[in-house]
């Protein structure tokens, strides 16, 4: 049952059905008060007419973000003209900010009605400290199973619980590069594995470019995560992140030292202070290539005004041909939330092909469903919108953008990164991200 | 009776800051050590005893002595630096030259612009990336033919790093501690100058044997400042280069592993001890000036 019929039997609505949501309506504002109690939530979907107040918080406020939730909010309004909108963003980089405030608004009881977090172990300590309710009714309810591919459906369940809905996927495993410089160093196109990008690096070095550009520690995370991936191979890479995989194991230190390597022909010692500066000697043509997800391509084409494939050009990062690193952004149902009905309205709607092809356009992501209308995905997003859809691509969950490690661990992988992009010692890092594992299961 | 009609206004008065200290500073102070020994890790506050684990592992945490180092050196070069130019600037100021209303604003206003501000200044001035990027200070001293001074900033090896920050938070703070040094020097008495020229001092030595040694309270209180607003400097270090090794402060690694790991606990821990960091500079200062009131 997708938004658009539910709506649609409101619509329809005759007499006796209405006179039935107006009393469900006073039983809901009677009960209001311990409605939400710890899981005694009635899991179905809300009846009678949207009314009250809808808070949804982020930290979308820049351009492109901040756009694609409005349009998002703008649509909900449409649907529910009588619900009070109320959009509470906390500005930040990666939202570290909104993060201290709903901390403390969760730790305090006054959650929002709904809020954004990275789809995937991010959201963990919100359902081990039972701030979220477990939405697979909803899932289940919507047929939300059988339109979200399962690589992703399987990083978002806990325990047999499912606590977000996706809205959107960004992928982290992309190479940027300026064609231009390419060519001036006689190179015909980007390199398939790292090992090739050493050599390119040479040539590109010999002609006075910078094979690579880095910017701060979490960009360095995500080159990390992605000579992983390259390196690895999907298996052992999911593998990193469940204890599978070995992270002292010989094959595992390559890797790291393959990523020490590639850094080492990188502007690391110049490393910019965001990731915008740090593409710009790339548009700037003094540097060849920058990894970076999708994110970027906002920024090439619309602040930079380049056009795809002449000025810059993208493919999937070296090694990873057929695998896709993704990222997504969710919104939740905390518990106790005040107005419970109108959040899983918003819920509905962020899960419905609807919702997702009117934010995602805008915010330069696709659909997490695998049902998108691929006429609004043109241009740099038919690559990944393909890839997403298809079954032979591997799917694998990002580092650096909360998929794959909670938070408490991620922290101790960021203070061990720190570390070893300073010394470059591969098997310190290795042994003090093993040892953080084990550390944070508790 | 009496006494309660003498006192009772006063201690009315002072009622409200007495509570809102009391809760707001006293009250939060204990809170927080509270959960420096607990086990609050997670979105939801816990606060299980475990005695002092969180500093024991602290101090095991290469993260957290390197930004001790850090905070150390930057305290060094930045307390030092600032009172050396403030003072210098002071005594300049004070031979009252021409244009003197002037200048003293000129080096005051750095202190009204926000560190934010200020980090994003000098973190353009002190680039050092190269070629097409070149900005700020390298690009002025290529452009002059002094590339040899050019140099990586606060991305140089440690402890350099660290220093160029101390740098800019020193460029925003010295027009403040001139403007106390300057009010420390023109409170001094123009009796006890002309005493000393009477008695055939130059004027050099009239500064350095008359006015300096009135201006310890001053230099105290100057120390005092400076050394807390480094210990807790967070904002600069944040906008100019954040989660960087080389120039990471205890209070930028708190924030850290607070909100973006939830580690509570361990963030509580580092609070605390930046606390008595402060409180071993300030308790021996109040200690010494009530000393010194009580003996006038």
């Amino acid at each position: 049952m997708t938004t658009m019929s539910w709506r649609q039997r409101n619509r329809g609505a005759i007499a006796p059905v209405a006179l039935a949501a107006a009393a469900s309506l006073v039983l809901a504002a009677c009960g209001g008060d311990d409605d939400g109690g710890d899981g005694e939530a009635a899991e179905e979907l809300p009846t009678g007419e949207a009314s009250g107040e809808f808070e949804f918080f982020s930290w979308w406020t820049g351009g492109g973000d901040s756009e694609g939730k409005e349009a998002l909010l703008e649509l909900y309004q449409d649907q529910y003209p009588d619900v009070e909108v109320v959009d509470a963003a906390v500005a930040g980089g990666a939202g570290t900010n909104a993060q201290a405030v709903l901390a403390s608004r969760l730790g305090s009881g006054e959650p929002p009605d709904s809020y954004q977090r990275h789809a995937g172990a991010e959201l963990l300590s919100d359902i081990q400290d039972e701030f979220v309710e477990d939405i697979s009714w909803l899932f289940e309810e919507e047929g939300w199973m059988e339109v979200y591919p399962e690589a992703l459906l399987d990083q978002i369940t806990v325990d047999g619980g499912i606590y977000s809905v996706p809205v959107n996927i960004h992928r982290s495993n992309l190479i940027w590069w300026n064609p231009a410089v390419l060519q001036e160093a006689g190179i015909d196109g980007p390199p398939g594995s790292w090992d090739e990008f050493l050599t390119q690096a040479e040539a590109l070095e010999g002609a006075g470019k910078t094979a690579l550009t880095v910017g701060p520690l979490w960009t360095q995370q995500h080159l990390l995560e992605n000579v992983l991936l390259g390196e690895l191979g999907p298996d052992v890479y999911a593998g990193l992140w469940t204890g599978e995989t070995d992270w002292e194991s010989q094959e595992v230190i390559a890797a790291l030292d393959m990523f020490t390597q590639v850094l080492e022909h990188s502007n690391i010692g110049q490393a910019a202070a965001d990731w915008q500066p740090a593409i710009d000697p790339i548009v700037d043509g003094d540097a060849a290539y920058n990894v970076m997800g999708d994110w970027a391509w906002a920024y090439f084409e619309t602040v930079q005004g380049l056009a795809f494939e002449d000025g810059y050009n993208v493919t999937a990062s070296p090694g990873t041909e057929g695998m896709f690193n993704w990222l997504s952004d969710s919104f939740t149902l905390p518990i106790d939330a005040p107005n419970r009905d109108n959040a899983i309205r918003w819920l509905q709607l962020a899960g419905s092909q609807e919702g997702q092809d009117t934010f995602n356009p805008v915010k330069g992501s696709i659909p997490a469903r695998t049902d998108g209308d691929a006429s609004l995905y043109t241009g740099y997003f038919e690559m990944p919108l393909e890839d997403w859809t298809s079954d032979d691509v591997a799917k694998v969950g990002s580092l650096a953008h909360g998929t794959v490690a909670d938070s408490a661990w991620k922290g101790e992988i960021d203070s061990a990164l720190q570390e070893f992009v300073g010394s470059g010692d591969s098997a310190a890092f290795a042994a003090a991200v093993a040892q953080s594992y084990e550390d944070t299961r508790e | 009776m009496y006494r309660l009609r003498r006192w009772g206004p006063a201690i009315l008065l002072i009622a409200p800051s007495l509570v809102l200290i009391g809760v707001f500073v006293y009250g939060f102070l204990g809170w927080n050590l509270t959960v420096s020994l607990s086990d609050w890790q997670g979105l939801r506050p816990s606060y299980d005893y475990v005695g002092f684990e969180n500093y024991a592992r602290l101090a095991d945490d290469g993260r957290f002595t390197n930004s001790v180092g850090n905070i150390i050196v930057f305290t060094l070069v930045f307390v030092g630096g600032a009172l050396f130019v403030g003072f210098f600037l002071a005594y300049l100021l004070e031979r009252r030259i021409r244009g003197d209303g002037f200048f003293r604003a000129i080096f005051l206003f750095p202190m009204a612009i926000s560190l934010i501000a200020v980090a994003i200044i000098w973190r353009w001035l002190m680039n050092n990336a190269t070629g097409g990027q070149q900005t700020g200070l390298n690009r002025l001293f290529s452009a002059i033919g002094l590339d040899f001074l050019a140099n990586d900033w606060f991305k140089a090896d440690q402890p350099f790093a660290v220093m160029a920050v101390a740098i800019a938070a020193g460029w925003a703070l010295s027009g403040y501690i001139m403007a106390l040094f300057l009010a420390g020097m023109r409170g001094v008495s123009d009796d006890l100058r002309e005493a000393a020229r009477v008695d055939g001092a130059s004027e050099w030595r009239v500064f350095w044997h008359v006015v300096t040694p009135m201006l310890l309270a001053v230099l105290m209180s100057a120390v005092v400042i400076l050394v807390h607003i480094s210990f807790k400097t967070f904002d600069l270090i944040f906008a100019m280069d954040s989660e960087s090794r080389l120039i990471e402060t205890p209070a930028i690694y708190m924030w850290f592993t607070t909100f973006d790991a939830f580690n509570f606990n361990r963030g509580a821990a580092i609070a605390t001890l930046l606390m008595v960091g402060v409180s071993a500079v300030i308790v021996p200062y109040i200690w010494y000036s009530m000393r010194a009131e009580r003996r006038k």
